[in-house]
């Protein structure tokens, strides 16, 4: 007892200093962890959260019913699966290409200027995008229909072409902030293996196919694996946000999140909405979980725990 | 051998100098889109050589438009007061944490680590902000939900103190009779500068960036930050086509900004982050690195 009082004298103020973060992350993230239980209510304004009465699995039995369960289920999963794969070669081959070029200042101007879309808001993408795709006055028509005198494309209804679209925004803007993870890889690789391809006589092509990309390989392993991890988890704004909310493209763009949002926000379909949201956390949990627990096995130094 | 290296070089010079054109296109578009006459955007559409010159946009967005200004206003204060306050809250969270003689310490650190993973969604986290703590319309709304600490900053910052900061520094201001207090504010923080800057600017990018929080929480337009401004902008915009669609058009068109307006708006939302981003390109690009190996 007399100890822990002299602890106490001595590091209270070390406790202290966690005060604000315990209380913002209880706030913000804890209590919402609790209130997750809406799923299995049925919630009424009036009562709150934790008055509406309990209803067990019937939300998630309405839900699975709906064709919007698998719709959204697929989407985020494919377009995470094309995100990583294409995202990762994308990155990995523009990283190697900058590790070869020899004139240092190109080098640096090249990986500032990728990295800008990183820098900006899904709502401004959301004007990019429609700068090129609106359907009177953007660049695209215009330039199909006066250059090529190709019949306009009324992009904002027509779903076949979002999973390009959608596919080519994400690369467009994650590419420097992965191509940077990898570049910095590269240039930790000890340049003593370089030397000693060179005097094994290998070329340029060798050198990347038995040095550079091995360097690589398990930066790679580790950044998809993380990215594994959230497959169930969507960037809202680049499925909401950046197709303009368009009705006619709901069947590709609707994903997890935008679900929930719109149950939400738009359809008053809390119940639906809260069993969506449930499922994608319990899922996400296990899947980061999972993933994890590889990237330790593999690299204790790359993994969250 | 020189000779072939050449002819590599510019390839991938080539390669390098397309890959920036693609980034750098969109951007451009913008740009000569707001520097556009209105007339010749709606004859011509957006076009990267304008037919017409105008600065009629900036000149509207400048003099007529107040809602620009107050947006520009709201989005300096929210994040000038957010990312201090993040900043501050993150390093009195990270000292303790990288003090390994801090009994309970790895209590802490679990409370911390177990909410990046899991997380209870937008639903439960919605419903108490606007029904417990009445959140919807204030300030409050934009500074706190979701963007006031990020445990990825804490464990980066953590992960600084311990290995750039040795116990023999912060045991001699204790002998000399420093507070914790005072230790962290004049002993750390002044070492810790680079990973605070890293975390600062990454923070600050997140505030001046959002729109969530205003498009759950805000609908009065004078909380309006910029972001807020362009996303509720698009939103009337859609609405619009959706009623043209049905053929029940009743939303005034006169009322939306017109389209180079649009873009000079879009302009301003970015114009502050590449003034700022060459000063911190590199600690960013250090941030990226040690921020996705070790979160």
């Amino acid at each position: 007892m007399k100890k822990f009082v002299v602890k106490m004298q001595r590091y209270w103020p070390l406790y202290l200093m966690f005060l604000p973060g315990v209380v913002y992350l209880f706030i913000n993230s804890y209590i919402p962890m609790f209130g997750i239980q809406i799923a299995f209510r049925q919630y009424n304004a009036a009562k709150g959260v934790f008055g509406s009465p309990w209803i067990g699995l019937k939300n998630f039995e309405f839900l699975i019913r709906t064709k919007d369960a698998w719709v959204m289920v697929r989407n985020t999963l494919l377009y995470n699966i094309v995100f990583i794969i294409l995202g990762t070669v994308a990155a990995v081959a523009t990283a190697i290409i900058l590790s070869e070029i020899r004139n240092k200042k190109a080098k640096q101007t090249y990986q500032t200027i990728i990295l800008i879309p990183f820098l900006i808001s899904m709502v401004i993408v959301s004007y990019l995008a429609f700068a090129f795709l609106s359907t009177s006055n953007g660049f695209i028509n215009n330039t199909l229909v006066k250059v090529f005198g190709i019949k306009a494309i009324d992009w904002y209804n027509t779903p076949k072409h979002w999973p390009f679209i959608l596919v080519i925004i994400n690369l467009w803007k994650g590419l420097g902030y992965n191509m940077i993870l990898y570049y910095a890889t590269i240039l930790g690789i000890d340049s003593t293996l370089y030397e000693a391809a060179v005097v094994d006589g290998a070329n340029r092509w060798q050198k990347v196919l038995h040095v550079t990309l091995p360097g690589l390989k398990s930066t790679i392993i580790i950044l998809t694996l993380m990215a594994l991890g959230g497959i169930f988890r969507s960037d809202f704004g680049l499925f909401y946000q950046v197709p303009q909310n368009s009705g006619p493209l709901i069947n590709v763009t609707q994903t997890i999140d935008t679900y929930v949002y719109r149950g939400l926000m738009q359809n008053n379909n809390i119940g639906m909405s809260s069993a969506a949201g449930l499922y994608q956390s319990v899922v996400g949990f296990v899947l980061v979980i999972t993933a994890n627990t590889i990237v330790r096995k593999i690299d204790s130094d790359s993994s969250l725990f | 051998m020189v000779q072939h290296d050449r002819g590599f070089q510019i390839v991938a010079n080539a390669l390098m100098i397309f890959l920036v054109i693609c980034v750098l296109a969109p951007f451009l578009l913008m740009l000569m889109s707001s520097l556009t006459d209105e007339q010749s955007l709606i004859a011509n559409g957006y076009s990267f050589i304008p037919k017409k010159f105008s600065i009629y946009a900036y000149r509207y967005l400048l003099v007529q438009s107040g809602s620009v200004a107050h947006g520009y206003l709201i989005s300096v204060l929210v994040t000038a007061v957010g990312t201090f306050s993040n900043l501050l809250i993150t390093i009195l969270y990270a000292y303790p944490l990288s003090r390994r003689d801090l009994p309970g310490r790895n209590i802490f650190a679990f409370y911390l680590f177990f909410t990046m993973l899991f997380s209870g969604g937008l639903v439960p986290a919605y419903l108490m902000w606007t029904q417990t703590f009445h959140i919807r319309n204030t300030f409050f709304a934009l500074l706190v939900p979701g963007l006031l600490m990020s445990p990825f900053n804490v464990i980066m910052m953590r992960t600084f103190f311990t290995t750039n900061i040795p116990d023999e520094v912060i045991e001699a201001a204790r002998i000399d009779g420093a507070s914790e207090f005072k230790i962290v504010f004049t002993v750390v923080f002044p070492m810790a500068v680079p990973i605070v800057a890293t975390i600062g600017f990454l923070v600050g990018l997140g505030y001046w960036n959002d729109w969530m929080n205003g498009l759950y929480y805000i609908n009065d337009d004078r909380l309006y930050s910029i972001q807020v401004l362009l996303m509720k902008i698009q939103r009337n915009l859609d609405q619009l086509r959706q009623q043209a669609q049905n053929g029940s058009g009743n939303v005034n068109l006169a009322e939306l900004p017109s389209t180079s307006v649009r873009m000079a708006l879009t302009v301003m939302g970015i114009l502050p982050i590449m003034i700022i981003y060459p000063f911190v390109q590199k600690f960013l690009v250090k941030g990226i690195t040690i921020g996705a190996v070790k979160g």
